[in-house]
């Protein structure tokens, strides 16, 4: 962990320094895939016992798993955990460009699917339908089987958003275009980005977990408050 | 009370009468403690304080009662913002919350401080009625008895059951007729049939457009409705019928499906949907999961391996999911081959 937040600030602080224009090159990302992936995941992306074979995975995929920290991978479990991104953004792309060229896959989005100016209230439709079972309907997540869960979304950028439907990282089913189609896929970026923004009409949230971290904070302050006043009111006055 | 209960204990604390010793009562009533004055009873200048503080209490509920009701008009919903909604439930809440704890802390002061405090023994008093008034009682029915000839004419009193009886023939006679008789509405069927059938196009939920077999995609999943139910108004039922007949359908390479034989033309080329209502108390199950092919119902935690019939891995769930047999027509679209053919939802009488 602190190497990864050392390695991502570093970087980071070198890519401020000097702009030096590292062009997202299959050439750079090719070195960088070698050094960085190619253990787990085969030197011509076929994969080892430690990791999947990269076929058919494309540009996207990379940038969702390795934007979001979950590449490089920290260890084996059953799932890749969100930590410090370890790249810049620069690199990430490098990295994609190389996969994509080796292995294609699905792309980049165009910017208008990603504006967040879609029909906000169908796309909170299309999640509750598609998404929210898992993700919760708030988009706080939620637990699956065996220790996996699905990630709270309250902060994720609309193209990781875009990336997670089209590519199923890990256990997410897959929602290809015929599945929800690009205006769909804006609609839903769309409502999230909304309610990302929105702020909640009932004060606290807490976690907007529902009826556990709710009943949880009601029986011990509201509980707790009631035994405190029937203490005071039966305590004869001196 | 004065029941067998306090003789039965009389009767404990005598002495055996093949014992020389005596055996005490073991529980002494300690009587009442010492009373100590108050601080207030016996201070002046500390009386007059905890009445400040009562009155003041209660000029602070006054106070209260009157911000919520300015808080009503200064904070308005009007312009729907969800901050106007924040701001007008909490400053109207904190003023009723104020006023209503500021009346019961200030009463609770008071009888606390000012009020006498002085302790009191009241005995209690035997429930049962004295012998006079209980023999009244009896007295009373027997006249009753015997001035109307209730139990002597015997005509009439059996006369006047029968009449009692017939009267609640025809309530129940008109309420019969409320509940559903034909074989197609009747509860029991109901839930043994759904809006698929044979030919009914598999589409999305919730456009209803129709899905070819070809859209999808290994790995996906896709939340599917009858067409018929696309189109359909609420208030014809809609949700309920949805509640029904809602299905998942997942795409996975064809040697993954453990199938029976009979079974093995319900899927197409990997294809296969089940009902979205879990077999334990009827919540959505729809956490698929892509790589395991594991489906989650949120609620209880049942697993339901897709792979083998739906097959319940874990969990309260008693039964495999049922499985919507399905086909494509000639240009390529999932139609169901039938309804389901097991009733989908929670088990009930028959069905467990």
């Amino acid at each position: 962990m602190t190497g990864g937040i050392y390695a991502g600030a570093s970087a980071a602080v070198a890519a401020t320094d000097e702009p030096a224009p590292v062009a997202a090159s299959a050439e750079h990302g090719e070195k960088l895939f070698q050094a960085n992936c190619a253990t787990c995941h085969g030197m011509s992306l076929e994969g080892t016992s430690a990791g999947p074979s990269l076929n058919g995975v494309g540009a996207l995929a990379v940038e969702f798993q390795v934007s979001t920290g979950r590449m490089p991978m920290q260890m084996q479990g059953p799932q890749a955990d969100q930590k410090p991104v370890q790249f810049t953004n620069e690199q990430i792309q490098a990295m994609a460009a190389y996969v994509d060229s080796v292995a294609p896959g699905p792309g980049y989005p165009a910017d208008r699917v990603l504006d967040g100016q879609g029909d906000v209230a169908h796309g909170a439709e299309l999640f509750r339908i598609n998404c929210a079972m898992c993700h919760n309907v708030a988009a706080a997540g939620g637990a699956l089987t065996e220790g996996k869960f699905a990630p709270d979304i309250m902060d994720t950028s609309a193209l990781n958003i875009y990336a997670a439907m089209v590519t199923g990282p890990q256990n997410m089913p897959v929602f290809n275009d015929m599945n929800l189609t690009e205006d769909d896929k804006r609609d839903i970026i769309s409502a999230l980005l909304y309610q990302q923004e929105m702020e909640s009409p009932g004060g606290f949230t807490l976690g907007s977990l529902g009826p556990v971290s709710e009943g949880l904070f009601i029986w011990i302050f509201g509980i707790g408050g009631l035994i405190a006043v029937a203490v005071w009111i039966t305590a004869k006055s001196n | 009370m004065e029941h067998d209960d306090s003789k039965g204990a009389v009767k404990a604390y005598e002495p055996s009468s093949g014992l020389a010793v005596s055996i005490d009562d073991p529980v002494q009533n300690p009587g009442l403690p010492p009373h100590h004055p108050r601080i207030t009873d016996v201070d002046p200048k500390a009386a007059k304080r905890a009445e400040r503080t009562i009155y003041t209490l209660f000029y602070v509920s006054v106070a209260a009662s009157l911000w919520a009701v300015a808080a009503y008009m200064l904070f308005p919903i009007e312009d729907m913002e969800f901050i106007s909604i924040r701001r007008n439930n909490l400053f109207i809440g904190l003023g009723i919350a104020l006023a209503l704890l500021a009346i019961g802390i200030g009463a609770i002061h008071w009888s606390k401080t000012l009020m006498s405090d002085k302790e009191y023994v009241e005995e209690r008093h035997t429930t049962r009625g004295s012998d006079e008034t209980r023999a009244a009682v009896v007295e009373s029915f027997r006249t009753a008895n015997e001035e109307s000839g209730f139990g002597r004419r015997k005509m009439i009193r059996n006369s006047l059951f029968a009449a009692l009886v017939a009267s609640i023939i025809p309530g129940i006679t008109l309420f019969r007729g409320l509940a559903p008789h034909d074989a197609e509405n009747s509860p029991v069927d109901l839930l043994k049939q759904t809006m698929w059938k044979k030919g009914e196009y598999l589409t999305r939920d919730p456009s209803g457009t129709r899905i070819r077999a070809s859209d999808v995609t290994l790995g996906s999943a896709f939340h599917v409705i009858p067409e018929s139910l696309a189109g359909m108004p609420h208030e014809e039922g809609m949700l309920n019928e949805k509640a029904k007949a809602m299905v998942l359908m997942v795409r996975m390479r064809p040697e993954q499906l453990i199938e029976r034989e009979e079974r093995k033309d319900w899927s197409y080329d990997g294809i296969v949907a089940y009902s979205k209502v879990c077999t334990h108390v009827g919540c959505p199950v729809a956490l698929y999961e892509q790589h395991t092919h594991h489906l989650l119902c949120p609620c209880h935690q049942s697993q339901f391996d897709v792979t083998d019939e739906a097959k319940v891995i874990f969990g309260p769930a008693s039964r495999p999911l049922p499985q919507l047999p399905i086909a494509v027509d000639d240009e390529g679209y999932l139609i169901a081959q039938s309804d389901f053919t097991e009733p989908v939802g929670p088990s009930f009488w028959e069905i467990h």
